[in-house]
């Protein structure tokens, strides 16, 4: 009994986590960063649904629709602004770059709205009862419209012309380049559609936790990151199932060992796969040309 | 004359008697009043933030891999350094140095502990491992009896003092100074410039890797040392990815690569803060804010790879006196002909 909720727990945290790890791999597969800004969207994305839901008093499919808009525009603005002067840079300007964004928001956001936590009202309130079980809406919501967001984004990835220039882009940025594919639009593409995954996890992230901090991105940006490692960091499958893991896992850990070790077990996770297949469940092995 | 500027017997001596006369500055100015108690005390971060910001360097900087779990190893050194302490009963001025030193071993073999699986791999996927060890220290920390859990470890005897933090920050310089201009460090700067030429020259890569890690985790932990006996409490959640973070930040605006660099602006980014007072709210913006605005015009930091040498400056100095004597000299050639 207990685990079946367990696992629903999982189930629900961890499709939150592949949200956002989808937007840690495609990022990575494309310019080779690891985007440690994109956890911070999540929190952009949850206080500006909840100011406008708070303060404008918006309708709830409002807010998330202009929340998701928000967090695209933000994510290709970081993109041109910070990281697009560093594209020819090595890698290590660019990783701090990405840190000093993250801190950049942080901050801003604590400036704006207060380092206190604000509460944030569930929008899929009631239950549905499948047999004995009753489950909230929050967390069957959650995992249903996951699941039919990274359907059609795999249909996208695969099947749409942008898909392709997205896949060529990440394959090879030079080649792309030579068959005519505007890179610059792939990469902007690429942030925006990470930037509206992690809204949307926001809002879900929120539902069932309810608590909003200018620094709640960290962590969790932090833990769906493992989940693009485990997974295989470039891959998007990997994103998802990698995600789904590290829910789980860290739902079991809650609900048998303490509440308090979550965090090594995630940590710990990423460390024995790093250690054993850096390239992840679903990556492929990258060699060094010398 | 100029044989003897350039050896090196007489470049240590200079170097000495700048430290020591260095100190007697310092020490005439709180003495006389000129620096209020409070400035005073100020010296301290001052202090452990340049060994943090210099041990750092080490590995981002000279080995050029980034690793973002240094604040683990300064917690590590620190609750050593403490624990040491607070369960013997010695005389202060041997007390403190015995207590850091263990402090730095401690912290030194956790960082081979760490290093070794962690340095096999590289760039992005390393500065990840090492935050991640970083985080599994803090909740081991955090959840062991023995250092006092959340509550964090309270009555550190605060024995701190100005003489003992500028002690180990010259120490600190000293070494890794010393280090990188020898043979061990010409072979952590190639690994730097390029790892496979490194390793297809000869040079046992991995060693030398993990050698840079630890001397830079071992020092971090000198600094954890001093920061616990100056705060006299511990507390882990001050050791979190932000800790880590902002030292980074030190290291990266002062320069990757420059010890000067990271000493300056160990200075500056610790007195800055407390000039601004006034603004705290705004501290981090601004931080944030100069961490990219740097990043995307000079991403070698301030003071890119500049080092400050005190006998190539007084040699600059006097064949500069000279070539101007010449050049005088040369002047009123040219006018009598």
């Amino acid at each position: 009994m207990t685990l079946v909720y367990l696992m629903i727990n999982g189930l629900q945290i961890g499709s939150i986590y592949a949200l956002v790890a989808l937007g840690y791999s495609m990022v990575y597969g494309i310019v080779k960063l690891i985007n440690f800004a994109h956890g911070d969207i999540i929190m952009v994305g949850a206080y500006s649904t909840w100011y406008l839901m708070s303060r404008f008093s918006a309708p709830a499919w409002l807010a998330v629709t202009a929340t998701i808009v928000m967090c695209s525009v933000l994510g290709v603005l970081i993109e041109k602004i910070a990281y697009k002067p560093l594209r020819k840079s090595d890698r290590l300007s660019l990783l701090v770059t990405a840190i000093g964004i993250s801190l950049l928001l942080q901050n801003v956001a604590q400036l704006l709205f207060s380092a206190n936590p604000r509460m944030f009202t569930n929008i899929f309130t009631g239950s549905v009862s499948i047999g004995e079980r009753q489950f909230s809406n929050a967390t069957t919501v959650t995992i249903a419209v996951s699941i039919v967001i990274m359907l059609l984004l795999t249909l996208l990835v695969k099947h749409t012309r942008m898909g392709k220039a997205m896949r060529a882009v990440s394959e090879d940025y030079e080649t792309a380049q030579l068959m005519g594919i505007n890179v610059n639009n792939t990469i902007s593409f690429t942030f925006a559609l990470g930037s509206g995954l992690a809204a949307v996890g926001a809002v879900f992230y929120c539902c069932s936790y309810s608590q909003i901090q200018p620094t709640m991105g960290s962590m969790l940006g932090l833990k769906a990151f493992v989940a693009a490692v485990l997974g295989g960091i470039g891959s998007m499958p990997g994103a998802m199932i990698g995600g789904l893991c590290i829910g789980i896992a860290e739902s079991l850990t809650k609900g048998y060992i303490s509440s308090q070790l979550t965090d090594a077990v995630v940590f710990g996770i990423l460390i024995v796969v790093l250690l054993i297949k850096p390239s992840g469940m679903f990556g492929r092995r990258m060699n060094e040309k010398v | 004359m100029p044989k003897l500027l350039k050896s090196t017997p007489f470049r240590y001596a200079l170097n000495a008697t700048a430290a020591v006369g260095l100190y007697a500055v310092i020490m005439a100015l709180i003495n006389t009043g000129i620096l209020n108690r409070y400035q005073a005390l100020m010296l301290i971060p001052i202090g452990f933030n340049i060994i943090l910001a210099v041990s750092l360097n080490l590995t981002a900087g000279f080995l050029g891999q980034l690793p973002l779990g240094h604040a683990g190893f300064m917690s590590v050194g620190g609750y050593a350094a403490a624990l040491f302490s607070m369960s013997v009963n010695l005389p202060t001025n041997i007390e403190l140095p015995l207590a850091l030193v263990i402090g730095g071993l401690v912290a030194a073999a956790f960082g081979v502990l760490i290093g070794l699986p962690a340095l096999r791999l590289k760039g992005d996927y390393l500065a990840i491992i090492t935050l991640g060890f970083g985080e599994i220290i803090r909740v081991i920390i955090l959840n062991l009896k023995f250092t006092g859990g959340a509550y964090g470890l309270k009555g550190i005897g605060r024995q701190t003092t100005v003489t003992w933090v500028y002690i180990f920050v010259i120490i600190t310089l000293y070494v890794i100074s010393t280090l990188i201009k020898s043979r061990h460090g010409r072979a952590i700067l190639s690994i730097r410039e390029d790892e496979i030429a490194a390793e297809a020259s000869g040079i046992p890569t991995t060693y030398y890797k993990v050698l840079a890690f630890s001397i830079s985790a071992g020092f971090a932990g000198i600094a954890g040392g001093l920061y616990a006996h100056y705060l006299s409490i511990l507390d882990p959640s001050t050791f979190g990815f932000m800790r880590s973070v902002e030292i980074l930040v030190i290291v990266v605006l002062g320069g990757l690569g420059s010890l000067f660099g990271s000493v300056i602006s160990a200075v500056v980014l610790t007195i800055l803060p407390e000039m601004l007072r006034g603004f705290a709210e705004y501290r981090m913006v601004i931080y944030s804010l100069l961490l990219v605005v740097v990043m995307i015009f000079k991403p070698s930091g301030l003071c890119g790879r500049y080092e400050f040498s005190l006998g190539d400056t007084i040699d600059n100095f006097f064949s500069m006196i000279r070539g101007s004597l010449i050049k005088k000299g040369g002047g009123s050639d040219d006018a009598s002909a």
